[in-house]
């Protein structure tokens, strides 16, 4: 049902050009390796490729998404452009190598996201991880043991049929001396490419993946020896800063920067509309920052008043529906309870707690940039743009990273740092302020969201309208069976930089329209649970409502004033939730608590339980802050909240009693999990709000003060 | 040349040429290449920087020197002895309490102090005392039991 828009993750990917633009292949990865390597063609090249090659040799396919070597001394290293951002795919990938080539754990090391080393990769983002790189690794290992027991068939002249890789040694069932894998790939060193056909040990068989194996670096992590980007040092590195326009828009019409220049050791640049400064420390790096003397030419920007009517606007062109079926006028003129309503969402900050930082060296024309990104090879594109260099003269390296939450898939501190570098003649490290990194990073977009339903005599949903302007049209289909549908998404010219954002529009279209389906259950007096049910189809989805509503003990929930119950369910990116939320509400002060979140989720096989219900607390947490309180104030072309005591993100206070249920389909290929759980939290305590208090908040954020007065009902 | 300040870190006398005024964290990061204390918020809000001064919990980011001279810092490189981690630092890997690990120095180190002062802490009293301390990857529940297991031990 997801067709239209199975390209939606890439709409707010931002590929416009570089923020700067100055005046201004091939990665050979196999060379000089011994040992075993197994090359994994990207799929659809798979494809091409297959068929051809013929006898003999397989010729190596063109393009490649993951590579895997089996050193002389048994180390396995695995080689993915995927990054590590905290949702622990470095640790779910690595059980998934264990899985099909049976080596000690702690024996494999995957090398992510180094565009010298790593094979081309779009990016981490749209939970695309778990199903695309998971089954690819698995196949790259299951080639690999094939061969290395094959290898040790011919090695000891035997029958394959009677060796077993366990522990990362080859055992005879006759008991003989088992053969360290290690010594097999020194033999005679294999290339091989993985057959797309290459079986795969089902899930209901795995005893690695499946299991809560620990992430593999935590101890690198309490003791505080993780090293992040903006930790990293080079000799001779100089700390830059970057000067910021007053306002979004401006332009800079003239630079004094003679006291900045006098400082010793100091390096100023300008260059266009970029100017900045280098400095031998942080402090000196401020105070020349602070002596360059600029001239803006300011545009005039929308005041904060004004940003949803401008949002409405719309470009000016009428987009064709997203999907469209029967006739919505007619189905809705004839029904017999008709609701239609206008939500909001305000634009939002990723505030991933490591800011953007980039650290950047220049050797003999070739360029390399230490930064923390969920797309080191659009940021290697980005830096080729901005120098007009080759691609192959640029290495990006993905650095362990504060987390991102696809907010981190741009490359501003690598340019910046690269520029700085490359005017001092030293490495640079650009490590943004807070308030840089809430002011120009991007935003999740701000969005208007229209929508309308009518319900027959019968109780049946038979017509259901939606536009969405501007905050994306991820999960804008509803997955009830409707007979009259239009759903459109239009797009807008948004007066701030906006992004991509765990589980991008879907959450801005979940809460419109669940909270929708609450209100025409009320106006046809059915039961929330009830009336959902009964327009699915998905038996996923409605497995995973079932799950909820029984952990959370729906059928014997009364909401009345001081508490409230409320649910909501989504499908996104191939991963089923059901949400339901317990609300109170002090009869005094009018003061909102959050008191219990379910939430059941089911995204096929579970590679790691234990990391997967963390990710799924993670993003009802970082739900909460969407839903209740999180706002940029955009006002004039200024953020007017661009620091964390101003700008409320959820704290320990804020979290709720959560519980969680997982519904572990191993029957099902796994999908990514780091974003779905996110999308039912805000319409299941708007929900919980509307059937304690008879309040519909349409806004996100729905309590900014902390508190549900009736002034608030729009 | 500039004059020095001493200052005494996990058991060492460490000379630093800085100004009195400058925060303790950007000595710790950038001269002494401590970086296991982070930068958040640069306004003491989010713990991210934390390190004990005599004990106590500080944010290092909005700390001056001079207002640490004569005292014992310890950072989240101290805590560890002779490769025995600190009992909270163990908790927190068996609770698998992290994710981009990025907040968890500084929340173990607000979670020592926590623990000096209340050995047996209510969860209210963790929720009140690790409020100041922000993670964005919402692993709280894991973080919470984290703190009770240490508390247990």
């Amino acid at each position: 049902m997801s067709e239209p828009f199975i390209l939606e993750p890439e709409r707010y990917e931002l590929h416009a050009g570089p923020v700067y633009v100055f005046e201004c292949d091939r990665r050979d990865f196999l060379k000089g390796l011994g040992g075993l390597v197994v090359l994994i063609a990207a799929a659809d090249a798979l494809a091409q490729e297959s068929g051809r090659g013929g006898g003999g040799r397989r010729e190596m396919p063109r393009e490649l998404s993951a590579w895997l070597h089996v050193g002389e001394d048994g180390r396995v290293t695995v080689y993915t452009g995927k990054v590590e951002i905290g949702q622990d795919i470095r640790t779910s990938l690595t059980q998934q190598v264990a899985e099909e080539l049976p080596v000690p754990v702690a024996s494999i090391q995957l090398v992510m996201g180094d565009t010298a080393r790593t094979p081309f990769d779009a990016g981490t983002f749209g939970s695309r991880s778990t199903p695309q790189m998971g089954p690819q690794l698995r196949r790259a290992a299951a080639a690999a043991r094939e061969l290395l027991l094959q290898a040790a068939a011919e090695h000891w002249k035997v029958d394959r049929a009677a060796l077993r890789l366990e522990q990362g040694r080859v055992v005879h069932t006759d008991g003989r001396a088992p053969l360290a894998i290690g010594t097999l790939a020194k033999d005679r060193p294999l290339t091989a490419a993985v057959e797309a056909e290459t079986p795969l040990i089902p899930a209901e068989k795995w005893t690695i993946a499946g299991q809560p194996l620990a992430k593999v670096d935590g101890r690198e992590v309490v003791t505080g020896r993780r090293q992040y980007t903006s930790d990293l040092s080079l000799p001779g590195m100089l700390h830059g800063k970057v000067l910021r326009p007053p306002t979004f828009g401006a332009t800079l019409a003239s630079l004094d920067a003679k006291a900045a220049s006098a400082m010793s050791g100091v390096t100023v640049v300008r260059d266009g509309e970029f100017a900045g400064v280098a400095a031998p420390d942080r402090s000196s790096a401020d105070k020349a920052l602070s002596h360059l003397r600029a001239e803006w030419t300011e545009t005039p920007q929308p005041a904060r008043a004004e940003i949803f009517e401008l949002l409405r606007k719309g470009t000016g062109d009428t987009p064709r529906p997203a999907y469209e079926n029967g006739n919505v006028t007619e189905a809705m003129a004839a029904a017999r309870h008709r609701e239609s309503a206008t939500y909001t969402v305000a634009y939002i900050a990723h505030t991933p707690l490591e800011p953007r930082a980039a650290v950047a060296e220049w050797k003999d024309g070739k360029l390399t940039v230490w930064t923390g990104t969920q797309r080191p090879f659009g940021v290697r594109g980005e830096l080729a743009e901005a120098f007009r260099l080759p691609e192959d003269a640029v290495r990006v390296i993905a650095a362990d990273t504060g987390s991102g939450y696809g907010g981190k898939h741009s490359g501003e501190t690598a340019i910046e740092a690269a520029r700085l570098a490359k005017a001092a003649g030293r490495p640079v490290k650009v490590a943004w302020t807070r308030e840089e990194e809430m002011t120009w990073a991007y935003f999740r977009p701000a969005g208007v969201i229209d929508v309308a339903g009518g319900v027959s005599e019968d109780g049946t949903l038979v017509a259901w309208e939606m536009h969405n302007y501007n905050s994306g049209a991820s999960g804008i289909r509803p997955p009830y069976e409707i007979a009259s549908q239009r759903i459109v998404f239009h797009a807008s010219k948004s007066p701030a930089r906006q992004g991509s954002y765990r589980g991008l529009a879907a959450t801005a279209n979940h809460f419109a329209r669940e909270c929708h389906m609450d209100d025409l259950a009320r106006a046809a007096g059915a039961d929330p649970v009830a009336f959902r049910k009964r327009h699915l189809k998905d038996a996923r989805l409605t497995a995973v409502l079932d799950a909820a509503a029984e952990r959370f003990g729906w059928t014997t929930a009364r909401s009345s004033s001081e508490r409230g119950f409320g649910i909501a369910i989504g499908v996104e990116k191939g991963g089923y939730v059901a949400s339901a939320a317990e609300i109170a509400i002090d009869a005094g002060t009018r003061q909102l608590k959050i008191v219990r979140v379910v939430t059941a989720f089911e995204c096929g096989a579970a590679v790691n339980p234990d990391h997967l219900k963390n990710q799924i607390e993670g993003a009802v947490i970082m739900g909460l802050g969407g839903a209740l309180f999180e706002e940029i104030e955009l006002d004039r072309g200024k953020i007017l909240n661009a620091r964390l005591s101003h700008y409320r993100v959820p704290r320990f206070r804020d979290v709720p009693v959560l519980e969680t249920v997982i519904l572990d389909r191993k029957d099902l290929p796994s999908a990514g999990a780091g974003e779905t759980p996110i999308v039912a939290v805000a319409p299941a305590i708007g929900n919980a709000i509307a059937a304690a208090t008879g309040i519909r908040l349409r806004s996100l954020p729905m309590a900014p003060s902390g508190r549900v007065d009736s002034k608030q009902q729009t | 040349m500039a004059k020095t300040l001493e200052l005494r870190i996990n058991g060492q006398t460490h000379a630093v040429p800085a100004e009195p005024e400058r925060p303790l964290l950007t000595v710790l990061r950038d001269e002494l290449g401590l970086t296991g204390s982070k930068y958040g918020c640069g306004e003491g809000t989010c713990g991210a920087c934390t390190v004990l001064v005599d004990g106590e919990a500080t944010r290092s980011c909005v700390t001056p020197l001079d207002e640490v001279v004569n005292t014992r810092i310890t950072t989240i490189e101290g805590l560890e002895q002779k490769g025995q981690l600190h009992p909270v630092q163990q908790a927190f890997l068996d609770a698998g309490a992290m994710q981009c690990g990025y907040c968890i120095p500084g929340m173990i180190l607000g979670a020592v102090d926590l623990l000096a002062r209340k050995p047996s802490p209510s969860d209210a009293e963790i929720v009140q005392g690790m409020d100041g301390h922000v993670c964005r990857c919402g692993t709280h529940p894991r973080i919470l039991d984290a703190i009770k297991r240490a508390a247990r031990r």
